[in-house]
Parts: structure tokens; sequence; C-alpha cells
């Protein structure tokens, strides 16, 4: 049976991790994930969980113990934050290249400088070359479900390769929100005992992690891992469905809003999709065809899918809360790359908003859609990469 | 019951890291680490920092070691290791495992003195079960004979090479195994090859503590040192001997000589056969010499003071 909460998404998350019960967890603290881990100190504490905590003294340390804990065999967690996930970037490769399935809540926040505590997405988009799988969480609803099922998802004997969750830091890791729990025994059910996969404590058959590749297997190695990651979509897929059997949520690769019919649409990750859904509504309630996309599944990224989602639109704008200087945002660069292979295209603009925790507003979705709008009636579209919500 | 520490006992003992590595001729490192297992009767798990000895002993898809063995970046070995040790804890309180464990991070003087020495401390702080041994050579040998904090004072690498103006390295050598020590764990000593018993000995002792473990072993590399081949067990012995390397333990706080030389020896016995410290002999460097002597002199007094105040 549910049980409906008001809680935080760093609650949330924990309860998640509490109900999971993993073997070993790696604890450091940074804003704004730090209540999500001293929470589950809690647990440990008070013997809630059989987890052994490492409390290192850096998150470089706290990947490297991580990947220790996985090799030796069993489950292993750890979360993170801007400042904390730059600096475990070497080890996030490794646990990816050793298929380590680590799972990591990582609370997205600014990187510096300047030193930024609030929420953007610079931090996950920075590791999205890593070999991890991402998924992506709009609010603390989500991201509790998407812990849950990230254990079945990188666990997977097919797929074997650290998860990381994201959320937004403050916006939704410490706002309260309603949501409903799963019952412990069912989560335990679902997530089932952990399986292992050549473990270094299976000592009558001893294994070498970590070895030196040359020129000779490199190559093919790493295909291999870009091949297993192009199958993680269908046991995305495989475990939502179990996920809705379970809890009545439905889950896919990515969300889409009022998006069928519509003539232009925003693409947009986490909580300022949720601003944005109101916003689309009121332009339907105009008689304006709007619709939106809400990716779930960064990595790997289901380019053909997301294409046959927005091939029917005339014009689409990338939401990006993060950047790449000099370039498009990330996720803007996805989705043209996803629509390029469509014979017919709609017209594609960018916007950066809300970095370091700049409120994104009602109003600037209404000024995007307007722009929208006006490009899908021929009008000119005037520049590709914008900053909205910006002081002059 | 641990080995008898006899040659007619130890020779009955399978090596744990096997031939076939690739490490040069007359390194000193794999001999380091066969004594460091041999004296190992417990199942062991080890963990390597990047370096020579890592990058050697395990290619793809070739191992040398016989042991659960992980690799996983050059500053993190104890910290890895920390995550093995405590992933074994928790499995061994949720009763899905039995057997007793024994852990051994190998990492050389760079992965330790330099990148990995926050890892090290941390680990040895937080009280992992573990030996960590660093197969100390005196430089980032890997790379190309780079200084490290563990280089001699007046040694010639590639990056404080001996030139006309800069005669090598003018720093002093970081006291690591002082360090260690001070993070008050119960077993902290030096060791050398050449006094294979003293060596294996202390592994043992370290291995009958539970908790965090530091053995700094030398560990002569011909490539960077410049010397022959055959050296290794002979320069390691002059280390000794020359008090440049004291074979010393610090047990529950309390310091001992463990083999103190009959003769002490100068310093120039241990330098005069490397080609590092070639220069250190041309006209115009004998203030390096004297002051590479007093150094050696005054941390050998320093461990004397030491044992003799029971501190
Ligand atoms: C983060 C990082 N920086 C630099 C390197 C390059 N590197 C690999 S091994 C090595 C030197 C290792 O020196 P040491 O630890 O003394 O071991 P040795 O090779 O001398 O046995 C260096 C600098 C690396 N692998 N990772
Ligand atoms: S370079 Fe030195 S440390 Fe490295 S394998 Fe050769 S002798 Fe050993
Ligand atoms: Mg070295």
């Amino acid at each position: 049976m549910a049980k409906v909460v008001a809680v935080t998404g760093n609650e949330a998350v924990a309860n998640a991790l509490r109900q999971v019960n993993p073997d070993v967890c790696g604890i450091y603290p940074i804003t704004p994930q730090t209540d999500m881990m001293q929470r589950y100190a809690s647990f440990i504490s008070d013997g809630k969980v059989d987890t052994e905590a490492v409390l290192v003294e850096s998150e470089h340390s706290s990947m490297s113990a991580c990947i220790g804990a996985s090799a030796a065999g069993g489950r292993v967690v750890t979360a993170t934050s801007s400042q904390g996930l730059a600096l475990m970037w070497e080890m996030l490769h490794i646990a990816a290249g050793d298929r380590l399935p680590i799972i990591m809540p990582v609370v997205n926040r600014a990187l510096s400088a300047p030193l930024n505590i609030h929420g953007d997405h610079s931090d996950a988009m920075g590791a999205r070359d890593t070999g991890w799988i991402q998924i992506w969480s709009e609010n603390g609803q989500e991201a509790y479900d998407n812990t849950i099922q990230a254990f079945r998802i990188g666990e997977h004997m097919d797929i074997r390769l650290p998860v990381m969750v994201c959320m937004d830091g403050f916006i939704i890791s410490h706002s309260i929100e309603r949501m409903e729990y799963l019952d412990d025994p069912e989560v335990k059910n679902f997530v089932g005992p952990f399986k292992n996969l050549y473990p270094l404590l299976d000592l009558d058959k001893p294994k070498s992690y970590g070895p030196l590749i040359l020129t000779d297997l490199y190559h093919e190695y790493k295909r291999a891992q870009h091949e297993v990651m192009l199958k993680t979509k269908d046991v995305v897929l495989e475990v939502a469905k179990d996920f809705e059997k379970l809890s009545g949520r439905k889950y896919g690769l990515f969300e889409s809003y009022r998006l069928e019919d519509a003539d232009i649409a925003l693409v947009i990750l986490n909580s300022a999709a949720g601003t944005s859904k109101d916003v689309i509504d009121e332009f339907r309630g105009k008689g304006i065809k709007a619709g939106l996309l809400k990716p779930r599944l960064f990595r790997p990224f289901p380019y053909e899918e997301v294409a046959e989602a927005l091939k029917n639109t005339k014009a689409v704008c990338v939401m990006d809360r993060s950047d790449s200087f000099g370039g498009y945002g990330p996720l803007f660069m996805e989705i043209s790359s996803a629509l390029y292979q469509l014979k017919q295209k709609p017209a594609l603009i960018n916007k950066i908003y809300g970095l370091g925790g700049r409120d994104y507003l009602p109003s600037h979705a209404e000024e995007v859609l307007q722009e929208l709008h006006e490009i899908a009636q021929g009008g000119k579209l005037k520049i590709i990469k914008e900053y909205i919500g910006v002081r002059e | 019951m641990a080995t008898p520490l006899t040659l007619k006992e130890l020779s009955k003992k399978e090596d744990l890291l096997t031939h076939g590595h690739r490490m040069c001729s007359g390194c000193g490192a794999p001999t380091v680490v066969k004594m460091v297992l041999l004296a190992t009767e417990h199942p062991v798990i080890a963990a390597n920092a990047t370096g020579c000895l890592e990058v050697s002993t395990c290619i793809s898809e070739y191992t040398a070691w016989k042991i659960p063995w992980i690799h996983t970046a050059f500053e993190n070995a104890a910290a890895t290791l920390s995550g093995v040790e405590t992933m074994y804890r928790s499995l061994k309180k949720q009763g899905k495992i039995d057997k007793d464990v024994k852990f051994i991070a190998f990492g050389g003087d760079g992965g330790t003195y330099d990148i990995g020495f926050q890892s090290l401390s941390g680990a040895m702080e937080r009280g992992h079960d573990m030996i960590y041994v660093c197969y100390d050579n005196g430089a980032y040998m890997n790379t190309g004979i780079q200084r490290s904090s563990a280089t001699p004072l007046g040694a010639d690498t590639t990056t404080c090479p001996a030139g006309s103006v800069i005669p090598g390295k003018l720093r002093a050598r970081k006291n690591l195994t002082k360090i260690m020590a001070a993070h008050n764990i119960p077993y902290t000593a030096q060791a050398s090859p050449s006094h294979w018993m003293d060596l294996m000995k202390k592994v043992q002792k370290a291995h009958s503590y539970e908790g965090p473990k530091f053995l700094n072993i030398i560990a002569p590399c011909n490539r960077g040192w410049r010397s022959k081949t055959n050296d290794s067990i002979l320069l390691s012995r002059l280390a000794v001997n020359t008090c440049y390397w004291p074979l010393y333990e610090i047990e529950n706080g309390v310091t001992k000589i463990t083999s103190t030389p009959k003769e002490k020896l100068p310093i120039a016995d241990f330098m005069k056969p490397q080609g590092r410290f070639k220069h250190i002999f041309d006209p115009g460097n004998e203030w390096l010499l004297t002051r590479i002597q007093e150094e050696v002199d005054a941390e050998w007094e320093k461990l004397k003071y030491a044992e003799k105040c029971g501190c």
C-alpha cells in the first residue's frame, strides 16, 4: 500500500536508498546533497540498514572507494553535487569502464567560479561522456521513483553500468512536496537481491581489475561500452513497465506533454518542465498548439524516439540550464543531432536559462512560446542561441 | 600460525606475483612485493596505484597476480582498497562471507608521498584493516624518472636535472614514515629487501594488528638510479648501512631501530654506484655532498633519540 507523504527531494531519495539497503555507501558533504546522505547516516546509526559507510576525505576517494567496494562484490551507492562530481570526474570513467553498477543521486548545482551553491545542470552535463547512464527527474516523486529503478537498470546482467539520478538542487532537493512512497517490502522485491559478477571477494577465483590495455584492445573495449549503452534503452523501458505495475506511475525514455499535435514545443529538463507545462496549458487555451518534451534518459540518448516525437512540430526551443561556452547548450546539441536525421525539420532555437539557480518564471516560458509561435507562423528566426532571464 | 621465516619453509610457498611480468630485470619492486606476499598467510586482496609495478604486472589479457587485485588510478590505492575492505566488512556482518581476508595496497613513492597522500591519510585515519606498502624508488619512474617528494637531496632526475647552475634536487626528502606514524596507527615500519628477514617479520607483525598499518620499503630502480641491473640488493643494503634508509618500526607509538649497521658507512658509498649522483662528485659540488651527509646524520641522530626516549 502506497503511503502519501510530504517530504523534500533529498528526504525522498534518502528513503529510497534506505528501502534498497545497499551494502556500502560513500558519504561526503556538499550542498545541496549534504542533507541526503546525512539522513542516510542516521539510518545507519539507528540500525535501520545493513550498510557500512565509508566516511571519506573527498569525493575522489568516495568514488574510488565505491569502485573498490563494487568490484569486491555488492551493492554500492554514493551521492554528490557540483564540485564533488567535478572532483570525481577521473573516477567516473573508471567506474563505467570497469562496468560497476554504482548508483549515485546527483543533486544538480552550478560549478565554480564564481562559487554558487544553487541549482543548474552544469555538473551532470560535464559528466555526460563518462559512460554513466543518466536519468533526470522533474520532482521529488520522480527522483524517488528513478532512484529505485536505477538499481534494476544498472545491475541488469546485460548492462552492469553505473547510474546517475539527477534532480535540481534546492528547487527539488529542499522543497517539500506531496508524494507517494512504496512499502519497504515492495521496494525490496522490486529491486531484488544483488547479483554478483566477477567479485574480488571470490577468493578461489582471483580476478585482476583495471589492467593496462594497449592499442591492440582499447578501441574494441570502448566500442563494447558503447554497445552496452545501446541496449540500455530497452532495459529502461522494461523496468519502467514493471515499476508502473507496482506504483501506477508511468515512465518512458522521455515525457511527452501535449506533443501529439503540437506545432511548437519546448524541450526542457527537470523541475523547469513543471513550470513550463502550466504555460503550455495557457497557450493551448488560446488555441495555440504548444507541447513539451522532457528528457528522462539522457545517456544513452534516445535520438530516434525524440526525433519521432518532434517530427511534426514547426518550431522547437531547447532550454538549457547549463552552457558550453562558445557552443550551444548541451541539450540543444543532442536535440539538433536527433532532428538532423529528419527530412523535414522544425526550426530550432536554444535558450540558456536559470544558471546558478536564477529563477525560471512562467513569463520566461511565455516569451519563448510566443517567439516559437511567431516562427511557426512564418516569422524570421532571429537568433539561435540566447540567454534569457538575464539582468542587463 | 605464521610460516617460520626460514629459507627452507619459505621456498615451499607459492609466489603470488608470478613470473612473466614485465618489470625491468633487476628491478627492486617485484622483489619487495614477493617478500611481502610470502610473509602473508591469509587470503589476501591487493590494490595497486598506477606506476611501474601496476603497468608491468597486468597488461590485458595477462596478469601476474595470483591473488585478487585491483588497480583504478594513481592517487587512490588506499581509497580503493578501503572500499574493498568495507564491502568485506559489510558482507561479513551480514553473514554473507565467513573467511578472514587481509588487504594490502601497493603504491610507488609518487603515488604515496605525493598525489596519493590525501587518500592514504584518509584511509589510515578511518581505520581500515589494511597494510599500505610504499615501494620507494625515489622518483616517478614509470613516466621517466621525474622528481617526487621522496627523491633524495642532490639526485638528478628529468625534472630536477643536474645542470650547469642547479646541481639536481635541492630539497631533502619528506619523512613519510614519521608522518604516517603520526596518524597513531598501531604499526609503521621502514624496511629493505636486503634485510629480508627483518622485512618479512615486519609484514607478519603488521598483519598481527587489526587496523591500518604502513610499511615504507626501499626498492632500487636501476633505470632511475643509473645503476647496474644486478645491484638492487647491494644498493638497498648500502642504503641501510649508510643510515640513508634506517630500519626501524614504530609500534603502538614506540620507536625501535630493528637493525643498526655494524659500521655506519659514509653516504658517498651509497651514492657512488649510482649515476643519478655522479655530478655530486664533480669539483665545486663538495658542499652538496657535505650537506647530504649532514642531513643523513641528523635524521639518524633524531631516530636514535626517539628510540632512546621511548617515543
Ligand atoms: C592523475 C594522474 N596524474 C599523472 C599520471 C601519470 N603517471 C602515471 S604513473 C606515474 C609515476 C608513478 O610514480 P611512482 O608512484 O613513484 O611509481 P613508480 O613508477 O616509480 O614505480 C605518473 C606520474 C597518472 N596516471 N594519473
Ligand atoms: S623503471 Fe625502475 S622501477 Fe620501473 S620497472 Fe624499471 S627498474 Fe623497476
Ligand atoms: Mg617511484
